[in-house]
């Protein structure tokens, strides 16, 4: 049976991402986040987004603004999300943040609701240990653009259900998306690994070895990457790169991830990337 | 119309150089395709056509191909503006 209402929490970056996909797929969407100034932000990006998805995906749904706005509901009313039939959540890349959410989410939402964690590199079965359903909480590890990435990283936890895969999978074929499914510790695969080369890549231009663009080209003209480490930062938003460091910092106690001081740095002068202008690189409105 | 082609041309090539950080680019350069920019920044680039040129952008209009390098995309602005012929 399809899924045809998702609640997403938290509408920064990767969330407005998330929203376009859905309402591209005909999903109808609660969008929840703290302020009316997020949310309006949000919704034009989300239109933005939706308008121009066909130049990045030549097989990306035409759907009219109106189309788009009667599928989108934008709320800071917690308790709006308690109609949807799956959440998927985006909020900020902090645990203390993350459990306060969960703990609510598992007081608001029907027991046999599912909730995915799009996050970085927490644990899920951590995340899953402050509900009481953690066979129903599952890892979705989105990637930007979302709506023209064919696959995804899945991450079970210790207690995830194959109902709960299941059920995440109905979503999947709906957003014609195919999932990789990955066993839980703090990174996952994905970040576990990309946070050493965007860290790494931060140390070497903190060590003027070579500028940004010499670092990236080399991962794109050598290795043939879509693109390098320092835009790829960039585009995730060093402060959410900086907490994950620092969470798989926490979660190894490894040396290989501390956080380098440039992009501490960085993140500290408010310079995130591409969502604050500024970052390794400058981007003009 | 040469010279208005010519500032068109400019006005796009300093937009992309100012977002890439490249010092260079040649206008038949295939930005895509040779990953000069990532397909995120052809929404960036989207978004600055239509507020520089102001022409709005439809939904026939989102083909890669009208916006593949810098000659390409000028072509496509004298277009919507009626300079030259459909």
């Amino acid at each position: 049976m399809n899924i045809e209402s998702v609640g997403v929490l938290g509408v920064g970056n990767i969330g407005t991402e998330v929203v376009t996909d859905l309402v591209l797929h005909g999903i109808k969407v609660v969008a929840f986040d703290l302020t009316k100034e997020i949310l309006e932000r949000a919704k034009t990006k989300v239109l933005k987004n939706i308008r121009f998805a066909p130049l990045l995906s030549k097989s990306a749904p035409r759907v009219s603004k109106e189309d788009a706005l009667k599928h989108m509901h934008f709320t800071t009313n917690f308790a709006d999300l308690s109609s949807c039939e799956f959440i998927i959540e985006n909020v900020t890349e902090d645990w203390q943040v993350k459990k306060v959410v969960y703990e609510k989410l598992d007081r608001v939402m029907p027991s046999e609701v599912c909730f995915g964690a799009n996050t970085s590199c927490i644990s899920i079965t951590k995340i899953g240990s402050v509900t009481k359903r953690p066979a129903n909480v599952v890892g979705i590890h989105f990637m930007n653009p979302v709506h023209a990435q064919p696959t995804v990283e899945v991450i079970r936890g210790y207690h995830t259900s194959d109902r709960t895969l299941a059920c995440l999978n109905q979503l999947f074929s709906q957003l014609n998306k195919e999932a990789i499914v990955v066993e839980d510790l703090p990174g996952f695969v994905s970040n576990r690994i990309s946070h050493l080369f965007m860290n790494e890549a931060a140390f070497v231009l903190q060590d003027n070895v070579a500028p940004a663009e010499k670092i990236d080209a080399i991962f794109k003209k050598c290795f043939g990457h879509k693109m390098g480490p320092l835009e790829t930062a960039d585009l995730i938003g060093l402060d959410t790169v900086m907490h994950s460091l620092d969470v798989l910092y926490e979660s190894y106690h490894d040396a290989k991830y501390r956080c380098s001081p440039l992009l501490r740095k960085l993140v500290h002068a408010g310079n995130l990337g591409r969502k604050t202008g500024k970052g390794f690189y400058s981007y003009p409105e | 119309m040469a010279e208005t082609e010519q500032k068109i041309k400019e006005a796009i090539s300093r937009f992309i150089l100012d977002s890439i950080n490249l010092r260079d680019l040649k206008e038949d350069d295939h930005l895509f395709e040779t990953g000069i920019v990532n397909s995120l920044f052809a929404v960036q680039l989207m978004t600055f056509i239509e507020k520089t040129f102001a022409i709005e952008i439809g939904s026939d209009d989102l083909d890669i191909e009208n916006f593949k390098s810098i000659k390409a995309t000028s072509e496509f602005v004298l277009k919507k503006n009626g300079r030259i012929a459909a």
